[in-house]
């Protein structure tokens, strides 16, 4: 398994950066990989962070449209948090394995 | 009297219907059946409605036909399911009381979902071929047009048959090669994930296949809404996307009744366990096919394995005992890539598909992951499999479970 040093902290991640081991996920590890994406956080951004990270601990899909039925934002607004692949970009920064596109 | 109530009188109730009946004893269990509907479809016969190789009496057969004798069936629309009260009541009022539930009630597009959708270009530039009538009508469409833009999008996933729109645009590369008029005929692929299909490797076999066809791929475009006006598809990162013919797949929902009595998820997927199947709410309630909210794909192929897993945990639970079957997400797709040829793939919750051959190792007689003659046969062939021996529950050559055996990695 690959590791990388984000913000000083070594954390397990796959070979596209996303976290293997969503325990290991912090603010300040948020905002570092935020910032690497070219995003930075605001309130906003964590509360859709920290719906994902919810609803990935429960096991449940993860998709934009549930973003954007979550009462935290709509989807347009999801969008302008996380330009161009929203889900993507948020799963990384909210530590959580890349969401398998449903099939 | 004991009741096994099933939800939902398609493929998944259908041969649940089948199975049940050969093992519960008649004297202590009545089976009941409950559809709205009295018509059943060959629902992978619609893809070949449009390209005239199909019609309408191909693919619809009276459901009655396949249900076996000692099934009660009520066609009648189900207003709510009361779990904590074990019946189901339905529409006209009358209330069915159950000891065992399945639902089996599929999953059903959902155009209003999109704004524009089925806005005043609805079935004149606009079609669906997920359903009877908008398969009917591009049939219809497809006789006269003299070329344009022709875009195919998937509004969400998931969908049904995550392979039907892959094999949609290489049908009408074919059909309009076959017709002389390809070179007036552009045809475009745009689609919510990052590429042709969901899993990694088919993605890059079949995205070349797309490519060699000379079909132009739009990765990652969500859908926000379609302009009726300029015929544009706009996506939420407003991109634009003009078309003179709009193949769309919209957005997919579970029955609006799973959602009524409080099973399901927000798209009115029931919830349920993927190994299990058990429902996550109700232990003498169980789910199969697009129903349910599992991770795998919403597909016959899918229903048919289940079956008998399902028939496997249901007498588990009947019978008081711990289950003994587990679903492995097998999923086993033909994929129809024109000009007589066809690709397979076969795969399940963790094993992405493979290339190799199937269903006996390094025989065959198809192939996986590869365009072949014989893959297409198998497909076609497949119409007969469905009415004859699928649905009526019997015993097919091709395991529940995914094989390893005959896969290269």
């Amino acid at each position: 398994m690959a590791q990388k040093v984000i913000a000083g902290v070594t954390v397990d991640v796959n070979e596209e950066g996303y976290f293997t081991n969503p325990a290991q996920w912090t603010k300040d590890l948020a905002l570092a990989i935020a910032t690497e994406e070219g995003i930075a956080l605001t309130d906003k951004h964590f509360a859709v962070l920290e719906f994902l990270r919810e609803r990935f601990s429960k096991g449940e899909a993860l998709t934009i449209r549930s973003v954007g039925n979550s009462g935290i934002i709509d989807i347009k607004g999801f969008y302008g948090l996380f330009p161009g692949a929203p889900m993507k970009k948020a799963a990384k920064v909210a530590g959580i394995p890349k969401p398998a596109s449903c099939v | 009297m004991k009741r096994l109530l099933i939800l939902g009188a398609g493929t998944g109730g259908t041969i649940m219907a089948n199975k049940m009946r050969k093992i519960l004893a008649r004297d202590e269990w009545a089976i009941t059946i409950v559809d709205q509907h009295k018509t059943h479809y060959y629902q992978p016969g619609f893809l070949f409605i449009p390209f005239g190789m199909y019609n309408r009496q191909d693919v619809v057969k009276p459901k009655t036909t396949f249900i076996p004798l000692g099934v009660e069936v009520i066609f009648q629309e189900i207003e709510r399911i009361d779990g904590a009260g074990n019946s189901v009541l339905l529409k006209d009022g009358i209330a069915l009381k159950y000891d065992f539930l399945i639902i089996a009630t599929g999953t059903r597009v959902v155009p209003d979902e999109t704004p524009g959708l089925k806005g005043p270009l609805w079935h004149k530039n606009i079609f669906d071929f997920y359903t009877i009538e908008g398969a009917l009508a591009l049939a219809e469409f497809f006789k006269t047009w003299q070329g344009g833009e022709l875009v195919l999008n998937i509004a969400d996933v998931p969908i049904k048959c995550p392979v039907a729109p892959l094999e949609f645009v290489m049908f009408a590369d074919a059909f309009f090669v076959e017709r002389g008029v390809r070179n007036k005929v552009n045809i475009s692929y745009s689609t919510p994930m990052s590429g042709a299909f969901t899993k990694p490797r088919a993605s890059k076999v079949l995205g070349a296949l797309l490519e060699e066809k000379n079909i132009n791929i739009i990765p990652d475009f969500y859908l926000e809404k379609v302009d009726n006006e300029k015929k544009m598809l706009v996506s939420y990162d407003e991109r634009e996307i003009p078309f003179d013919c709009l193949i769309t797949i919209p957005v997919h929902k579970g029955d609006a009744m799973i959602g009524r009595s409080g099973l399901g998820d927000e798209m009115d997927f029931a919830k349920a366990h993927k190994h299990t199947l058990q429902s996550d709410f109700f232990p003498n309630i169980f789910v199969i096919g697009d129903a349910g909210n599992f991770p795998t794909s919403k597909a016959g192929s899918v229903v048919h394995f289940q079956a008998d897993v399902l028939t496997e945990n249901l007498m588990c639970a009947i019978e008081n005992r711990p289950f003994t079957e587990s679903f492995d997400g097998h999923s086993n797709c033909y994929i129809e890539t024109g000009f007589g040829k066809g690709a397979l793939i076969d795969f399940n919750y963790d094993t992405e598909p493979l290339p190799g051959s199937f269903p006996f190792p390094g025989i065959g007689p198809f192939g996986l992951l590869k365009e072949t003659r014989m893959n297409h046969y198998g497909k076609l062939m497949f119409r007969w499999i469905y009415w004859h021996v699928l649905l009526k529950g019997k015993e097919m050559p091709i395991d529940s479970k995914m094989t390893m055996a005959g896969k290269k990695m």
